[in-house]
């Protein structure tokens, strides 16, 4: 078997249970953690497809990995924090209970 | 396939799908670490020893702390009486389910022409360095200035608002 099959599916794995998790938890931390699940699937893709790919010398999917690293961690920054500040004014974080745009 | 990729990949699927399973939140975060340890040591299977270590530092490191912080501050670690799961989890399944499905029927379908390179990729931090400094200078650069915006957000999103009443 072709090792990058191997990486390519447990990949799809996680971003499956990213977005299940994404999709059906009521908490909106979970739902973040969900789509970090999803994030870091994708960064596997990517270092995956450098190591085995034709020219590994040229570091494009390394790069483009660990841009995404920072970037999900500016993501999960914000994220956490906009959490934080809807706590604060509907004391909740259930997703099924924020149904107001308005504070 | 060696023993060892199956191994981790094992532990980073069980870490993922803990972190989605369970009913305690703070739980939900401990598992969610063991999954990205998992994808650390896979980036280091992987002879990608800069992304494995940069994964350990910004995620166990930086985001794992942040999540179980956020976890504290709503007191997220309490179980909500009517269920953790949102009132539509069975749409959420099955449309999680048939994206895994088509990925996995994509992988499988296309394993005769996807790459296989044997050699080992020999790469420095000397390397890196030099094509960040280099080729990726302006992603770089953007990506300076995203994470300098993201701070201040972060910081004036969350900030206490002050009870101004005039």
């Amino acid at each position: 078997m072709n090792p990058l099959t191997g990486y390519l599916f447990v990949a799809a794995l996680l971003f499956a249970i990213g977005l299940a998790g994404a999709l059906t938890r009521r908490n909106a931390i979970l739902v973040l953690i969900g789509i970090e699940l999803m994030l870091n699937a994708a960064n596997l893709n990517l270092i995956a497809f450098w190591r085995y790919g034709p020219h590994p010398e040229a570091l494009t999917g390394m790069m483009f990995a660990i841009f995404s690293i920072a970037v999900a961690a500016a993501e999960a920054a914000v994220g956490l924090g906009l959490v934080i500040s809807i706590h604060r004014h509907a004391h909740t974080t259930d997703l099924d209970a924020m149904n107001r745009m308005k504070g | 396939m060696s023993i060892v990729f199956y191994v981790l990949a094992a532990l980073t699927i069980a870490g993922g799908l803990a972190a989605v399973l369970l009913k305690n939140t703070v739980h939900c975060a401990l598992s969610l670490t063991v999954a990205f340890a998992g994808l650390a040591l896979l980036y280091l299977e992987l002879d990608a020893q800069f992304a494995g270590w940069a994964q350990i530092l910004v995620y166990i490191g930086a985001v794992a702390i942040l999540v179980v912080f956020a976890i504290l501050l709503t007191r997220g670690s309490e179980t909500p009486k009517d269920g953790v799961y949102s009132k539509n989890w069975l749409v959420g399944l099955v449309i999680a389910a048939g994206v895994f499905a088509v990925l996995g029927w994509a992988v499988l379908q296309s394993s005769a022409v996807l790459p296989h390179e044997t050699a080992v990729p020999t790469v420095t931090v000397l390397q890196i360095g030099n094509a960040l400094m280099g080729r990726y200078v302006l992603p770089l650069e953007i990506v300076a200035l995203l994470l300098t915006a993201a701070l201040i957000g972060a910081v004036i999103v969350a900030m206490h608002e002050k009870e101004s009443d005039q």
